[in-house]
């Protein structure tokens, strides 16, 4: 089945100048040295892609990758500088929070506000005025000034006018994230019935879960440029490639400039690298084949001669949620004593984790269990399987049926 | 573009919404910046926002006066106090009432123009800035922001008509329709025509430069006494060489002025100096004026794509 394409996005360019004078006196006084007092930097570079009609799409980056420009360009907020965005029936956006509320107003009067900025008729908007209520969950308040709102209200608010404007695109960035629990699943159900609709949805987020959970495809944008799009699960794996070097350079960094306290330091931990059980793909990701063995070198330096010491490995989501953890003191291993240096090796035999991306905690702690020193969030690893389960953990299911055993 | 692979399950309704879509014209998100096709596509677009438009002006008014006992009112007493000092300070204790008959209706029926004006452009000079919260989060024709200020000034300035007409009636006693008819709607079209180019222009220019906003305040001071609502225009032409008079004419809100002050005041039995070919200077005016809309609009369309980053 063909599917009409909603957005094109072509070749788009947008340029940022900031200024550093912004009254007239300045701007004369800087006149002639214009230039210092300008800084111009490329927001989005030849960016170029096109979304069809029920796709849902994330968009990911770092901070400062261009992603929310992106968005704001697609709904018209900005005017690229080259290239063009075109679209395809009605668009509604929720960017950050209560877009266009106004605090004097009364949460019954901003919704007839929101939904008419957002292109709703007066008969659409009285049509579905009690639907919106209901749906935000706020009707106790509703003919109160919303200055006198929670944050959390206001989203409800806000999302509940734009899913009830009848998109076609919504573009959704980074504000579900501000609601109470059952609103947030509220709104994923909601997100899952307008894909059902056959809406399109771009969302941009920090969670690669949400992303994967939720779109089909997904760009990475990094210093306005898209550095990987196709599969959002593909495209997640490298975002995280992309920030572990960014962690490793920060840690190299914070090491250089910590070598004075490192000196004082009985032990310290100089590297943790995953030194077998990944595979190369061909595109050049690495990544851990579930159920094989992985192996994990903790090189470490000490300043005396170090023996009686434990070791801990913890292996963490992205989310800090403890998946698996590990003490050899608790598994009552006496390690060799160290002197000047070492590799301490920990092997997991045919470790079945769930698909997804996780990251090694290390430390290293003396005989009272004391830590060291330590390491958070290094050697991440991405871990793939046969896609056929869920979870963070990996199991190859039986399913048989019979009589129930008497 | 991508091989997805396989496709998102949908149901019935997504059939129905993609025949819709394939059906419908691809569009350009950003407005047309050719001259007239531009400026063709953007009254277009702020025609189909108009509800919006009104909903906006509705919400300043209301905002205004939110949390204040007197409300509305408050709308009426500042006009009201500045016509007592004026009357006073200049009708009686200096004297310019002596020149003028009626001085209470020529100085209201000039201030009541004026202050049209005045707050045509201060509120629709700061009405982006202002609503940064939605320019920077939707996106609109921008020239409503400005539309909707200048139609609340509008309808502020609709209480005090109403005070002027009533005070016109009691005090003057009598009402010169045919004048009426002649000057009121022209003089009135001509401050609206400038107010709304002027107050894109600003709105646009303010958006970049902060200082536009009290730039414009110190302009509307000095602005006021170039009209000629508390003092008569014969009192330019006994003071001012010919060239001055000349160039004081080329004022629209001068010629505006007047208009309102012909339409509502009735002189006493002195002769009165006014212009010659009003009519025709104010049908200039007004169509001077509405070029400037065009440019301001032109003007507007190109400052407008950068508005949000800006902001």
């Amino acid at each position: 089945m063909t599917r009409p394409d909603v957005i094109q996005v072509d070749a788009v360019s947008k340029k940022f100048t900031v200024h550093k004078d912004k009254s007239l006196k300045e701007r004369i006084v800087n006149s002639g040295r214009s230039r210092k007092f300008k800084e111009e930097y490329w927001a989005l570079r030849d960016v170029a892609f096109a979304v069809e009609a029920g796709e849902s799409i994330g968009l990911a980056g770092a901070n400062g990758s261009g992603k929310s420009t992106l968005l704001k360009v697609i709904g018209g907020i900005l005017t690229p500088d080259a290239g063009e965005v075109r679209i395809r029936g009605r668009i509604a956006a929720l960017l950050e929070l209560g877009a266009g509320f106004h605090p004097d107003l009364t949460g019954r009067e901003n919704i007839v506000l929101n939904a008419s900025i957002l292109g709703l008729s007066d008969d659409e908007i009285a049509q579905r005025m009690d639907s919106i209520i209901e749906f935000s969950g706020i009707s106790d308040f509703i003919d109160t000034q919303v200055k006198f709102y929670s944050s959390g209200m206001y989203v409800r608010l806000a999302f509940a006018v734009a899913i009830h404007s009848d998109p076609d695109i919504l573009l959704v960035d980074e504000v579900l994230a501000v609601g109470d629990e059952p609103f947030q699943r509220k709104c994923m159900e909601k997100i899952r019935e307008f894909q059902a609709e056959g809406r399109s949805i771009i969302l941009v987020s920090h969670s690669a879960e949400q992303i994967i959970d939720v779109c089909d495809r997904a760009i990475v944008l990094d210093h306005g440029r898209i550095i990987a799009m196709g599969d959002a699960r593909d495209a997640m794996s490298r975002l995280h490639q992309s920030y572990e070097k960014q962690i490793l350079q920060d840690v190299s960094d914070a090491n250089d400039r910590g070598v004075d306290t490192a000196k004082e330091r009985l032990c310290t931990i100089k590297d943790v690298a995953v030194t077998e059980g990944l595979i190369e793909q061909r595109d050049g990701l690495k990544v851990h084949i579930s159920g094989d063995t992985i192996k994990v070198g903790i090189d470490v330096a000490v300043s005396a001669p170090l023996a009686d010491y434990g070791i801990v490995l913890d292996i963490d989501t992205l989310k800090d949620l403890p998946v698996f953890g590990m003490s050899s003191q608790r598994l009552q291993l006496k390690l060799p004593e160290i002197r000047e240096s070492g590799r301490i090796t920990v092997a997991l035999p045919e470790l079945r984790l769930g698909e997804g991306d996780y990251a090694f905690n290390v430390a290293v702690v003396n005989s009272a269990g004391i830590e060291m020193d330590r390491r958070r969030h290094t050697a991440l690893i991405t871990v793939r399987s046969d896609g056929m389960t869920t979870g963070y953990v990996k199991a190859f299911p039986e399913v048989s049926v019979g009589p129930i055993p008497q | 573009m991508t091989d997805l692979g396989e496709q998102r399950p949908v149901n019935a309704a997504a059939q129905r919404r993609f025949a819709a879509l394939e059906n419908t014209r691809m569009r350009v998100v950003a407005p047309d910046l050719g001259f007239f096709s531009g400026a063709r596509s953007s009254l277009g677009d702020i025609w189909a926002h108009r509800s919006l438009c009104w909903l906006l002006a509705k919400r300043e008014l209301k905002a205004r006066y939110k949390d204040s006992v007197l409300g509305y009112v408050w709308t009426l007493i500042r006009p009201l106090i500045n016509l007592l000092i004026y009357y006073f300070a200049i009708g009686q204790i200096l004297g310019a009432a002596r020149a003028i008959d009626n001085f209470a209706v020529y100085v209201f029926a000039g201030l009541t123009a004026w202050n049209l004006f005045s707050l045509i452009i201060t509120s629709s000079t700061g009405s982006i800035v202002g609503n940064s919260g939605i320019v920077k989060k939707v996106y609109l024709p921008r020239e409503i922001f400005p539309l909707a200020s200048a139609i609340a000034s509008f309808i502020d300035f609709l209480s005090q008509l109403a005070i002027l007409v009533i005070g016109t009636a009691f005090i003057v006693g009598a009402f010169d329709l045919p004048s009426f008819v002649l000057y009121w709607p022209l003089s009135l079209m001509v401050i609206i025509v400038w107010g709304v180019g002027l107050g894109l222009f600003l709105a646009a220019a303010n958006v970049y430069l902060r200082d536009i906003q009290y730039l414009v305040e110190v302009g509307m001071m000095i602005g006021f006494w170039l009209t000629p609502s508390v003092y008569s225009f014969q009192m330019v032409v006994g003071s001012a060489p010919a060239w001055l008079t000349d160039l004081y004419l080329m004022n629209p809100l001068t010629l505006a002025v007047m208009g309102f002050q012909k339409s509502f005041w009735a002189p006493g039995s002195d002769p009165v100096v006014w212009p010659g070919h009003m009519l025709t200077r104010l049908g200039i005016m007004f169509l001077i004026g509405l070029i400037l809309v065009f440019v301001a609009q032109r003007y507007f369309a190109r400052m407008q794509r950068n508005f949000a980053q800006e902001l």
